[in-house]
């Protein structure tokens, strides 16, 4: 036994290392215990490559929530978020759709695709953004159980009713839709373009393992919506260094605090004596006692393999033994020795934004369609981020790293393969695809990592390499995640939370788990 | 007619929405993007390039040249080794600023000012008698501020003098791309960064040799809207934003004294005689009317106001620069300053701003109601003074 300590977070991922920033910063004794030499979980930057840093798996920000960077002063702390002010879609013909930051170039180039898209476009955008206002005050509540919520739980669901009461009805009847369509349906309401469409649908679909014609994906395109940046909802960034700087920042406040980080800390599972959870106990055998745990890791983990199934009621076993995860995305990461050119913006133009190899919507299908049975796609959708177009520290001066999240790699792969020849096909099929748009790329590769959602699930633990600890679907979100009755951050075992993404509000470097996981471990007041 | 730069065939080409504004009869951009976040962000990661070829530069050479300059100045120009800048103000007899810029000692009787307003007649005055030489090169020489933490290295690319020696307000002669330049290492953005000044008609490569690492070392020119968001963050007064020139200042309650700018630092009363000393001491023993600091705006209450509306925090997207009421209570009794130029900083996630304030309310800490109006109705916010420069990077002095 070692010394005592109010908390023990298990997982120094954006969520755990939030969750012991905010018990620190309230004046407890917290211990981060981090698997791997580094914090950050999905969000971190790795030198894979001499003087190239990857942003291995998470790439972008959006949906941090503004009340934690201002609540532990993350500035302060390093996070230094460049705002991703357009994204690049090549189509197959030579063509291409170019979205700017701003409304006039956006209408002009819109209108060579079509006139009445071009006069929709900043319709759809307001819409949007009312949607985003609308689901804001869900993001930073509890969700009470509506079957039984209780005085607290009431009081909840009545201010989100009269928020929701205050929309129009327009905008009411378009959430409704938002929430059960589509993406694909939800946005031939609006649009006639295919290449905005299946621009925009792509939002619908990343980390889920949907097609875009699959309901429910219209609900993950708001969900990336819903993210702002300085107040401007929607707005994406990057952070300077990549994503690991975001997790860097949280365990900087966190350690300014008092709390104490701990890598290399292998958390094998929590001790439980009499339905309390007292510590945890390390694979090398070391016990630590804590007066409460949390576990930043996903459902499966935090209630499976963290805990025996003795502690746990039937029910919560069962929600947690059907919970989604299903991967479906894998991620390629590139050293680059110049600068990539994208064919359809001619020889001296280079993409300085996001670039989406989603040339149009049965394109985005098929690629769900190749690997629904296993396996992946032959041509798959691409979200290339070049962070390198802007900043300047991620790669030595004239090269360039490229961070391609992949859609779609089932977890489930071909059983007659070897997952390393699988890997390969699957990194082949990425460049070969790539190299359609980007004529020069395989000159250019230095080095490439490829990971599948297998390779994620090994590297970062998530489980079957869900990119949000579990499904954005709506029987998964909210009061049903990770399960009714166990969304209010609490387990059945006293003294034991739960803190990560696959609690509400989900997926993403929100931080909005780790911050109401938190705020509840000190509502309780067991500690 | 405003008159085009030494680099205006350059700017011309990239200011994508012809956004200009005049500045001191040149053509200037705004933002060469239609939005301004790319160069904004530029100083902060990369590195901005600013045409400020507009500035006014004067050449001051012979015996009497640092009395003169010395006269004028409210700082001790005497203690500028050669190679050495210093910045400064200058007042009238009644101590009232007149303008500030910046004097680089070029050589033990050669030195040059920048300006921000025209001053030729003002040094003739002062110079009067004295064996000096004034030079106005406003228009001979273009100018070129490079500002960012890959300032350094860029510049370095294109130059063989060893900028690691060039130390902070330091400046030093030498060829950038094959063109003798003036290095300067200073700027208006609080960052690390240089400003380079050369012959109007050698500006071009420069300007090119530069643009030719613009890939490698992400470097983008950069306009107006980005360097008053830098320059606020840096905590710098403005000419026509936190003070007007006495000499252009209509009625008394326009003009200040540096102190009243909270340039405490820049007034040597111990120095040998200069304009508005006189006036300067007896401010002091006085007591100052009025002061300078940073405010921070309570953003989390201004989100408050804003949902009274069914609206989400709306921040102010780059700077402003006006006169906005600040009181010591909720309720507006007591009026006790001004804020002068605000901006949201996207860098530091704070609502900042420069304030005029009564000194009684300008301590460290000290809360206050800032006015602020949504809808065109009129609210106050909680803010309070905190430290200046609100931005201040440690590669900045490096």
């Amino acid at each position: 036994m070692s010394e005592q300590y109010d908390a023990i977070i298990i997982g120094g991922g954006h969520n755990g290392l939030t969750c012991a920033a905010y018990l620190a910063k309230a004046g407890r004794k917290v211990l981060v215990l981090e698997r791997r030499h580094l914090v950050g979980g999905a969000a971190v930057t790795e030198e894979i490559y001499p003087g190239f840093k990857f942003t291995v798996c998470s790439y972008v920000v959006s949906l941090l929530r503004p009340e934690v960077i201002r609540e532990l002063e993350l500035a302060k702390h390093g996070l230094h978020i460049m705002p991703l002010l357009s994204s690049f879609a090549p189509m197959e013909n030579g063509d291409y759709l170019l979205t700017h930051p701003d409304d006039s170039s956006n209408y002009h180039e819109l209108r060579r695709h079509s006139k009445r898209d071009a006069e929709m476009f900043p319709l759809f955008n307001q819409m949007m953004y009312e949607m985003a206002h609308a689901v804001k005050p869900i993001l930073a509540t509890v969700p009470p159980d509506p079957s039984a919520p209780g005085l607290r739980g009431l009081r909840d669901l009545n201010y989100l009713r009269k928020h929701v009461q205050g929309m129009s009805k327009k905008s009411f009847h378009c959430l409704t839709k938002l929430m059960t369509m589509s993406v694909s349906d939800f946005l031939d309401e609006w649009f006639e373009t295919d290449i905005l469409k299946s621009l925009m649908a792509l939002n619908g679909i990343i980390g889920t393992m949907l097609g875009p014609k699959s309901p429910g994906t219209a609900y993950v395109l708001l969900h990336h919506y819903m993210g702002e940046l300085d107040g401007a909802f929607t707005a994406w960034g990057a952070q300077q260094g990549g994503t690991g700087g975001v997790s860097e920042a949280i365990a900087s406040a966190a350690r300014s605090h008092g709390a104490e980080i701990r890598c290399n800390a292998h958390v094998e599972q929590v001790l439980v004596k009499n339905g309390t959870a007292v510590g945890v106990v390390l694979e090398n055998g070391d016990e630590i006692t804590s007066k409460v745990v949390a576990s930043g890791c996903d459902p499966t983990v935090t209630f499976r393999k963290l805990l025996e199934e003795k502690e746990l009621p039937d029910d919560l076993v069962s929600a947690i033994d059907n919970f989604k995860y299903r991967g479906s995305s894998g991620k390629v990461n590139l050293a680059l020795d110049g600068l990539p050119r994208f064919s359809a913006l001619g020889d001296d133009a280079s993409a300085q934004c996001m670039a989406e190899i989603c040339p149009n919507m049965d394109y985005l299908e098929r690629a769900y369609d190749d690997a629904v049975y296993g396996g992946f796609s032959k041509r798959p959708f691409m979200d290339v981020e070049m962070p390198t177009a802007n900043d300047p520290t991620m790669a030595p001066p004239g090269k360039h790293v490229m961070s391609i999240f992949v859609q779609y790699a089932n977890y489930a792969l071909d059983p007659y393969e070897t997952r390393d020849a699988q890997r390969d096909a699957f990194g082949n099929a990425v460049i070969d695809t790539l190299a359609d748009f980007v004529p020069n790329i395989k000159d250019l590769i230095l080095h490439k990592q490829v990971l599948t959602p297998w390779d994620i699930e090994q590297r970062v633990g998530l489980t079957e390499g869900n990119i949000f600890q579990g499904e954005l679907t709506l029987d998964q979100l909210f009061f049903f995640r990770p399960a009714p009755g166990y969304s209010d951050y609490r387990t059945p075992v006293k003294n034991y939370y739960q803190c990560g993404s696959g609690t509400h509000p989900g997926g993403g470097i929100t931080a909005g788990p780790g911050r109401l996981g938190a705020l509840e471990i000190l509502r309780d007041g067991n500690v | 007619m405003l008159k085009p730069t030494p680099f205006h065939e350059r700017t011309s080409q990239l200011c994508e929405g012809e956004s200009w504004q005049d500045w001191s009869g040149y053509l200037s951009a705004n933002a060469y993007e239609l939005d301004h976040s790319h160069e904004y962000y530029s100083v902060r990661t990369g590195c901005g390039m600013f045409d400020i070829s507009p500035l006014y530069k004067y050449h001051v050479r012979g015996r009497d040249a640092m009395t003169l300059l010395n006269r004028m100045s409210t700082r001790n120009v005497a203690k500028c080794r050669v190679g050495q800048i210093v910045y400064t103000a200058w007042c009238d007899d009644d101590g009232h600023i007149v303008d500030d810029g910046t004097i680089a000692r070029l050589g033990d009787d050669f030195f040059r000012l920048t300006t921000a307003m025209s001053l030729l007649y003002w040094l003739e005055d002062v110079g009067f008698g004295m064996d000096v030489q004034i030079e106005e090169v406003s228009e001979e020489q273009g100018a070129l501020a490079i500002q960012g933490p890959t300032s350094r290295q860029v510049l370095q690319q294109l130059t063989s003098a060893n900028l690691d020696d060039l130390k902070y307000f330091r400046i030093i002669e030498d060829k950038v791309a094959g063109v003798p330049v003036r290095i300067a290492r200073n700027g208006y953005t609080g960052d690390l960064g240089y400003e380079l000044f050369m012959d109007a008609n050698d500006s071009l490569p420069v300007w090119d040799a530069l643009m030719e690492k613009s890939d490698e070392y992400k470097l983008r020119p950069a306009g107006h809207i980005a360097l008053d968001m830098v320059r606020i963050e840096a905590g710098l007064v403005l000419i026509d934003a936190e003070f007007i020139s006495a000499t252009h200042a209509m009625y008394p309650i326009q003009r200040s004294t540096p102190f009243e700018l909270g340039l405490d630092w820049v007034v040597n009363l111990k120095k040998d005689h200069f304009i508005g000393q006189r006036a300067l001491r007896e401010e002091v023993a006085r007591g100052r009317a009025w002061t300078t600091v940073g405010i921070q705006v309570d953003v989390v209450a201004l989100e408050a106001l804003y949902a009274r509306f069914g609206m989400p925090l709306m921040l102010p997207y780059h700077s402003w620069i006006d006169a906005i009421p600040l009181y010591a209570d909720a309720g507006k009794k007591k009026q006790i300053g001004k804020a002068t130029s605000g901006t949201w900083s996207p860098v530091m996630k704070r609502y900042v701003a420069l304030a005029r304030l009564k000194p009684e309310h300008a301590k460290l800490g000290s809360g206050l109601h800032i006015e602020m109006t949504i809808e065109g109705q009129r609210f106050t916010v909680p803010a309070h003074v905190v430290e200046t420069p609100f931005f201040d990077p440690p590669r900045k002095r490096a």
